[in-house]
């Protein structure tokens, strides 16, 4: 047999010429894309390593955000806040997941609490920071109720304008965003696991010391960072509460910063803004990272 | 599960009934006091009859319908064709919608106040800026929202067999594509519509009238109104995670930003 005949045969009709400029259908997309996101988004960046003044390429508006006073207690401010409360609506937002899908409670709670959740997470901003002025502000409702027993809070210290204040405020959006991502995690706990820990004698805190913990950990930690960027990059909430006065947050400088030059450094400012995009990016790569961990025991 | 987790459970469910409900209970409260000596609705009264509510409330919904038609039109074909013809595009394309979570409202306003107030780009002042901020803000919940759509479809079946009966691109988009995730694209929108109603940022700094600057104004001028406007925001956002329930979209679908 000759080579020629083990050839194929030749094709009926050329490749379409339409697979190779495939990508043009994607060009309004990245037209728009890059038109509003990215182009923006680098005009931050772009800024950052420029001098206000003359426009050559420098370092010192990055130096002056890791050394100006005033920036750095903003984001200390920004991140102690975010920590506390990524902790706090973490671990609240998986007991009361927990509870409504493990915890031996009527089927309803559990759909009834995901729905609550979703609505709780979106009620946030300005609204939200409203509504707990009605609750806790010096004649808040909880505050007079507080006061009949004899129990004025504002007497021992607290404010609702100031740290724990905010903390009270963002853990309202916090927790119901851990609930809604952390119940496919509790969902994963198989019964089989439980049963064969107390088949082989464990005791409830060894189950969840050496198998449920173990497992669950990932999705807790992902979560967790993910609350911590939820709360980091919140402005409407902390600004409808505090008027922007009273503390100071990273995004609330970004704000002033864009009413009029409040650091007196236009520099500064987008070196502010540029470095809240770092943190979220390290909190979303975090949260990547950890998810794809957790899924492998979701099968 | 043994007793005492049991009552340990009921006792955190509760705790955060009482976390959700009690802001809510002391809003409602306070915006029944308008007039003195007796609960009523006048808050609710002066709040639509003020002429800036009823120009800056219909111009959010406005705002977000036309997000949603925005949306609708650049996510649905970009997710369609990514799944039909270029695939290897994905996980661009995926990273794109994602980044608006890295990127807070307010550094991305800054940004867009920044790059869009100088010539030749002056355009800081047109409502389209805020549209198209609003559908970039929208973008991760409308286009996975879509995407989960599209997966649960044939999508190349349904263009072949939509192609041999001589269909335009234009009517398999419209009349086949469309209908077909059309569950996925109004959870989606809703989601959206949410967001929109409810958002603060990018109004305020595009200085465009809108909902949620309403508010922050009523608060520092009015004592009862603004309790009122609250109650009314509520509302709109459970009557779109209830549709969204009815809709399906699912525990995932619910979860959304603009804090």
């Amino acid at each position: 047999m000759s080579t020629q005949t083990k050839q194929d045969a030749p094709k009926a009709r050329p490749a379409p010429i339409m697979a190779s400029w495939a990508w043009l259908g994607l060009m309004p997309f990245f037209v728009f894309a890059f038109l509003f996101l990215l182009y923006p988004s680098s005009t931050i960046i772009v800024r950052t390593f420029q001098d206000s003044q003359t426009g050559a390429f420098t370092f010192k508006n990055l130096i002056n955000l890791v050394t100006d006073p005033y920036v750095l207690g903003a984001y200390n401010m920004s991140i102690k806040i975010s920590v506390v409360t990524a902790l706090g609506g973490g671990i609240f937002g998986f007991l009361l997941a927990y509870a409504s899908i493990r915890g031996g409670l009527p089927r309803f709670m559990r759909s009834s609490l995901m729905t609550f959740s979703g609505v709780a997470s979106n009620f946030a901003g300005i609204p939200l920071a409203f509504a707990f002025i009605a609750l806790l502000s010096p004649t808040g409702m909880l505050t007079n109720w507080l006061k009949a027993v004899g129990f004025n809070v504002y007497d021992y210290g607290f404010t609702l304008y100031k740290f724990w204040g905010l903390c009270l405020v963002y853990m309202y959006f916090q927790f119901p965003l851990m609930v809604l991502i952390i119940a496919p995690a509790i969902d994963g706990l198989r019964r089989e696991w439980i049963e064969a820990s107390e088949n082989l004698g464990a005791t409830t805190f060894q189950y969840w010391r050496y198998v449920a913990f173990p497992i669950l950990l990932p999705s807790i930690l992902g979560s967790m960072i993910l609350l911590f960027g939820n709360a980091f990059g919140a402005f409407a909430t902390a600004v409808a509460l505090t008027g922007g006065s009273s503390i100071n947050l990273a995004t609330i400088v970004i704000g002033a910063q864009l009413r009029g030059d409040v650091l007196g450094d236009a520099g500064l400012g987008y070196a502010v803004a540029f470095g809240m995009v770092i943190v979220m990016s390290v909190v979303m790569a975090g949260y990547t990272i950890l998810q794809r961990r957790a899924e492998r025991w979701l099968r | 599960m043994r007793r005492g987790g049991v009552i340990w459970s009921w006792f955190w469910m509760i705790l955060g009934v009482l976390y959700f409900f009690l802001p809510l209970l002391a809003t409602f409260m306070f915006s029944l006091r308008a007039e003195i000596g007796h609960l009523g609705f006048k808050a609710y009264q002066n709040i639509f009859s003020d002429p800036q509510f009823q120009l800056k409330f219909p111009a959010s919904i406005l705002w977000a319908v036309l997000t949603i038609i925005v949306a609708i039109l650049i996510f649905v074909p970009t997710a369609y064709w990514v799944r039909l013809k270029t695939p290897n595009f994905r996980p661009a394309v995926e990273l794109i919608t994602l980044l608006p979570f890295v990127v807070p409202a307010i550094v991305y306003v800054f940004g867009l106040v920044r790059t869009y107030s100088q010539p030749p780009l002056l355009i800081v002042n047109s409502p389209a800026l805020l549209v198209a901020g609003y559908t970039v803000l929208s973008m991760p919940y409308m286009y996975r929202a879509i995407d989960t759509g599209l997966r649960a479809i044939d999508v190349r079946t349904l263009t072949e067999a939509a192609q041999s009966l001589g269909a335009s691109w234009g009517t398999i988009l419209f009349r086949v594509i469309f209908p077909n995730i059309r569950l996925s694209i109004l959870s989606g929108a809703f989601l959206s519509f949410a967001i929109v109603m409810g958002e603060y940022t990018l109004a305020q700094y595009l200085a465009k009238p809108a909902f949620a600057p309403y508010i922050a104004l009523l608060i520092q001028n009015k004592a009862y109104e603004p309790a009122a406007a609250t109650i009314i925001s509520f509302a709109l956002i459970w009557a779109c995670m209830g549709i969204l329930q009815v809709i399906g979209g699912g525990d995932q679908a619910q979860i959304a930003g603009g804090h």
